[in-house]
């Protein structure tokens, strides 16, 4: 019984493990400013309820979805273009490389004064932050095709479009995907960033709004939202990556 | 690239960005883009005065810390994950969704709770460095080969000598390789904390420069930072090399 | 030779293994002969690593006993040493410290552990490898280090699983020769594991074969005539040929 659940029952012990520190803490309390967890559950409900929550994530997820698709779209193009070709490559990669070790959060003050606090300054924000981990993992997926297919193509007399149609693209494809899933990781960052930083709308105003009026709980359980919301968002995207790539090794270029 | 048969370097094109950037700022193209000389001129001029060491010293104090307790807390917490599966199945839920959590979002709950300070941006930037360090620690150590466990054991080796001699040597690629991601994560961890939290170090200057549309003075900053954080990541990946042919060679 | 009179340096008596709900070995028993070299022979997964943990002392016994020199085992101890099928090399150390490693477990000195590993490594023809890392040796010469690690404890038993069997084949047969010279010059007694029948017949004393899984002994051959001869005629005498055939015949029936 024990062995059979064993995963699912560790995982819940360390659920209440966490959830029932957190409780004491705030039952203690350890700070004014921290809630326990049953009170910022029952924010949680309220912020539902009242629809709050609904329209908060109708605006964060906007500058979020739109970033996330150009840079998706640029940032395969640029990567693709950078893995076929080596001129490409030198010219563009070494942007692309410091931009993966920068801090570009530090940009953002720039894009307000250059775009102002509106939607172009967010989407900009998620895009400056998504797109190099894409760019990278694609130029880097096309560039490690297996020599011995690309070599297998040629002897099949494989045009050059046949072989990166039908061989570079499709074994690059798993790569391509998992530095998409690490873009839009990303890109939560930079939403969420956006939000906090340059005006707050959505969630981000939900945070702020609750902590000038000290309502902690509504504060925490928004905070914990949008942690929840991106995980499991993420972690539907590694599962479907892993049922559609089944059995492919990998290394990528993380963060 | 090769240009007339001679191999160009690594890195080169940015010379020639460079070059561009230089000429659009020349030609005034817009406002927000001065030239790359007058931007080197200005940090010229501020790199020494108070305002700009104090910011840089802020944040370097603040990144020593967050990272240091971030690999002091997460090696040890990856060896123990990686070498006890109850531990392992209790914390690795955890360590999942915090390594790819929006940790942003937290920042505001550490102003609150740490007040606007060193603590906050120190507690940043280790939540931002420590969960990759912990993941690639226990990585390191579940995938020792185990005949040379069984080769230290069948010497006799003791739980120390098994420990210092074998587990930590084994491991050290994947650690290594953490610490650096962790390193990356904890520079932009300590900037988006001082963004946000805006009263220290280069967020403040930031606030200050872009409020007063100082355009040379903020990129000057900004030229500085992604440089160091350059450096700081290529050095990880040349110590990382170092190590990287036993990495190679064990499987 | 007369095997009665030879003492025993490993005995195995009726030992069980499980793994979980795999039975590994059941009711085993075994003696190897002092001075001599038995191969384990049986085909993979049959519990020939099983057994020889179980003598190095990796790994407890369900039940039964394993003597080695009259003394049950209970643990790892100095008169076993362990050659691996994957050498179990430090990629992060040196020839010499990769050789010398056990007895720095066992705290020589520094300078005397790495004069008895400079006399192993030029025992096993490495003289000039010795500050050469893992990566940058063939895999013969790095099961070269691994035996030289073996040797340098100067245990009396020496325990080696499938050590050949992750090597090309020509440097495969160089050990053979080599193993066999080191048999009759080291007075040491040697528990050889390999799913080669060839292999078996041509550097042991004596074969024990192993039945799948549960496994036990099924047969002991001796090869007897060729064994003093020449190791360049081994393979052509009649007894090693008729010995590799009998052994096929009798094993045929278990391969799928
Ligand atoms: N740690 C283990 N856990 C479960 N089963 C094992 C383990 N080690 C070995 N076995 C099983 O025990 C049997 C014998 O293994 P082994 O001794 O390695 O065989 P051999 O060395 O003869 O190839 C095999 O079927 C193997 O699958
Ligand atoms: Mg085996």
């Amino acid at each position: 019984m024990f062995a059979r659940h064993r995963a699912v029952i560790l995982k819940l012990c360390s659920a209440l493990l966490v959830f029932g520190a957190w409780e004491i803490a705030g039952r203690i309390p350890v700070s004014f400013a921290f809630p326990t967890f049953i009170e910022s559950l029952a924010a949680f409900w309220a912020l539902i309820v009242d629809g709050t929550m609904f329209t908060a994530y109708v605006e964060t997820l906007r500058p979020l979805v739109v970033g996330v698709l150009i840079s998706a779209f640029l940032g395969i193009g640029i990567g693709l273009w950078t893995g076929l070709s080596r001129a490409f490559d030198w010219l563009v990669s070494p942007i692309f490389v410091v931009m993966q070790t920068a801090p570009l959060a530090a940009l953002i003050p720039l894009l307000v004064m250059v775009y102002g606090i509106g939607l172009t300054s967010k989407v900009f924000v998620v895009c400056i932050m998504a797109m190099p981990v894409i760019v990278l993992n694609t130029a880097g997926a096309v560039r490690n095709t297996p020599a011995a297919l690309i070599e297998m193509g040629n002897a099949f007399l494989g045009t050059r479009r046949d072989i990166i149609l039908k061989i570079i693209l499709p074994s690059a494809s798993p790569i391509i995907f998992a530095g998409l899933r690490l873009g839009v990781s990303a890109g939560f960052i930079g939403a969420i960033l956006a939000e906090l930083k340059i005006t707050p709308t959505g969630v981000g105003d939900i945070i702020s709004y609750s902590r000038s009026i000290a309502d902690y709980p509504s504060m925490y359980a928004a905070i914990a939202s949008i942690i929840v919301l991106a995980v499991l968002f993420l972690n539907l995207l590694e599962r479907l990556e892993g049922f559609l790539f089944m059995g492919t090794r990998k290394t990528l270029v993380s963060d | 690239m090769k240009i007339f048969g001679y191999q160009l370097p690594n890195m080169s094109s940015l010379i020639l960005w460079g070059l561009l950037w230089e000429f659009v700022g020349q030609i005034e193209l817009t406002f927000f883009l001065p030239p790359l000389s007058a931007i080197f001129a200005t940090l010229w001029e501020i790199g020494g005065t108070p305002a700009f060491l104090k910011a840089l010293r802020e944040t370097a104090q603040a990144f020593a810390i967050g990272t240091t307790s971030a690999i002091v807390i997460g090696v040890p917490v990856g060896i123990l994950m990686g070498k006890n599966r109850l531990i392992d199945e209790l914390l690795l839920p955890w360590v999942n969704i915090f390594l790819s959590a929006p940790l942003t979002a937290l920042v505001p709950v550490l102003m609150v709770l740490f007040g606007f300070g060193l603590k906050a941006i120190v507690i940043t930037t280790a939540l931002f460095a420590v969960w990759i360090i912990v993941l690639n620690t226990r990585a390191g150590v579940m995938q020792i080969n185990r005949s040379l466990i069984e080769m230290a054991r069948s010497f006799g080796a003791s739980p120390f000598d098994a420990f210092t001699k074998i587990y930590f040597w084994a491991a050290l690629p994947e650690i290594l390789g953490g610490v650096r991601i962790g390193f990356i994560r904890g520079v932009k961890g300590v900037i988006i904390g001082q963004l946000l939290i805006s009263i220290v170090g280069f967020g403040a200057l930031f606030e200050l420069y872009a409020s007063n549309f100082l355009m040379k003075h903020f990129w000057a900053v900004l030229l500085v930072l992604f440089a160091l954080s350059f450096l700081i990541a290529e050095f990880l990946a040349w110590l990382e090399r170092k190590v990287e042919y036993y990495a190679a060679s064990r499987n | 030779m007369d095997t009665t009179i030879t003492e025993n340096a490993v005995a195995v008596r009726n030992v069980y293994k499980n793994y979980g709900d795999v039975e590994a070995l059941r009711d085993l028993s075994l003696d190897f002969p002092k001075g001599q070299l038995t191969s384990l022979l049986g085909p993979s997964g049959c519990g020939k690593t099983t057994l020889l943990k179980i003598i190095a002392g990796l790994l407890p016994a369900d039940s039964g006993e394993v003597l080695v020199n009259g003394k049950p085992v209970t643990g790892p101890g100095p008169d076993r040493a362990f050659v691996f099928q994957d050498f179990a090399l430090m990629p992060w150390a040196s020839t010499i410290r990769n050789v010398a490693f056990g007895l720095e477990l066992r705290g020589v000195a520094k300078s005397e552990r790495e004069a008895v590993a400079e006399k192993y490594i030029a025992a096993v023809g490495l003289t000039g490898f010795e500050n050469s890392y893992p990566h940058e040796l063939s895999g013969g010469m790095r099961q070269r280090v691994g035996l030289a690690r073996a040797l340098s404890v100067n245990a009396e038993v020496l325990l080696m699983d499938e050590p050949f069997s992750a090597v090309d084949e020509q440097t495969r047969r160089k050990f053979q020769e080599d193993l066999l010279g080191l048999v009759q010059n080291e007075n040491k007694t040697f528990l050889f594991v390999t799913h080669s029948i060839e292999e078996a017949v041509y550097v042991s004393n004596q074969v024990a074969i192993l039945l799948p899984r549960p496994s036990r002994v099924s047969e002991i051959i001796r090869p007897r005539g060729f064994r003093n001869k020449d190791v360049d005629s081994i393979r052509r005498d009649p007894e090693y040929l008729d010995l590799v055939d009998k052994i096929w015949a009798s094993l045929k029936s278990y391969v799928e």
